[in-house]
């Protein structure tokens, strides 16, 4: 593949560029993990699912398809991968797929900030290390291949 | 032998997966603006890139592959061994890709996957749906 110049590597990552990538990368991470826990919050109010007999696979699925919970979940999991996809199309990918370790990150916070649960000091000073991954990672320019056809 | 080689499977394919996809999505081009109808039509335009029909099967071996994984190890070993596919995937996106990673991008990814390991390791297991939101995110 073609190596681009600096001066198209600072072009592809204008401020609108930039601003996409950042707001694309967001919703990726915060509709993933939301569309699991609805998925798996509306599971455990259905409770078992009953595959045993025709009769009882139509009433699991009507349960299934008839919860908004369950749907929400979908719909956050469907935009996670939407997002994904288009952030992939503006930036590289070893400047996307690090990003994503944020959430290793954040669910200890999480349980920390919320649930009160105890992190220990090897879990923080991972914490503080991805952090500061992401930090550098945000330092690189996003983009540094040239653009495919365009729309 | 069996953790090295499922460890692998499920390293290998997810990163040849994801750099299918991102070669598809560079193939079709930035989307401009994020209204809807551009965004479905980058969707119906991807359907016919043969990249993602390649990257989703591998992808989907990745994911009941990890699955498999937790089902056989704890989540203080099976995190932590997967966050090798940050490294993977930065010399996925070098070789297969022409990405240009600089001293400060290979930095921080080197450092996301040892937090990743030391923020997991020997650390009590997660229930499922967190298990799959990391999957999902992978």
């Amino acid at each position: 593949m073609p190596v681009p110049d600096p001066v198209h590597i600072r072009m592809r990552t204008s401020p609108t560029h930039t601003t996409k990538t950042y707001i694309l990368l967001f919703l990726m991470l915060a509709l993933g993990p939301i569309g699991n826990i609805a998925l798996a919050m509306g599971m455990n109010r259905i409770g078992s699912l009953d595959l045993s007999t025709a009769p009882a696979f139509c009433a699991s699925f009507r349960h299934v398809v008839g919860s908004p919970t369950i749907w929400t979940g979908t719909v956050c999991l469907a935009g996670c991968l939407i997002c994904y996809m288009l952030v992939l199309s503006l930036a590289d990918y070893s400047f996307v797929f690090p990003f994503t370790g944020m959430t290793y990150a954040v669910v200890p916070l999480l349980g920390y900030f919320f649930l009160h649960e105890n992190v220990s000091a090897a879990r923080w000073s991972g914490i503080v290390l991805i952090f500061l991954g992401v930090f550098l990672i945000h330092r690189t320019p996003s983009r540094t291949t040239e653009p495919g056809a365009t729309n | 032998m069996r953790t090295a080689l499922i460890l692998t499977f499920v390293v290998v394919t997810g990163t040849g997966g994801e750099i299918c996809l991102t070669h598809a999505m560079k193939l079709l081009g930035e989307v401009h603006h994020l209204r809807p109808r551009e965004i479905v039509t980058f969707f119906l335009r991807a359907l016919r890139v043969g990249w993602l029909w390649l990257a989703v099967p591998l992808m989907a071996a990745s994911f009941f592959s990890f699955l498999a994984m937790l089902s056989w190890f704890p989540v203080s070993f099976v995190f932590p061994a997967t966050s090798l596919a940050y490294v993977a995937g930065a010399f996925g996106a070098k070789i297969f890709l022409g990405e240009r990673l600089n001293a400060t991008r290979w930095a921080g990814i080197l450092l996301i996957c040892v937090g990743v390991a030391m923020a997991w390791v020997g650390n009590s297991p997660v229930p499922q749906h967190i298990s799959s939101a990391f999957t999902m995110l992978r």
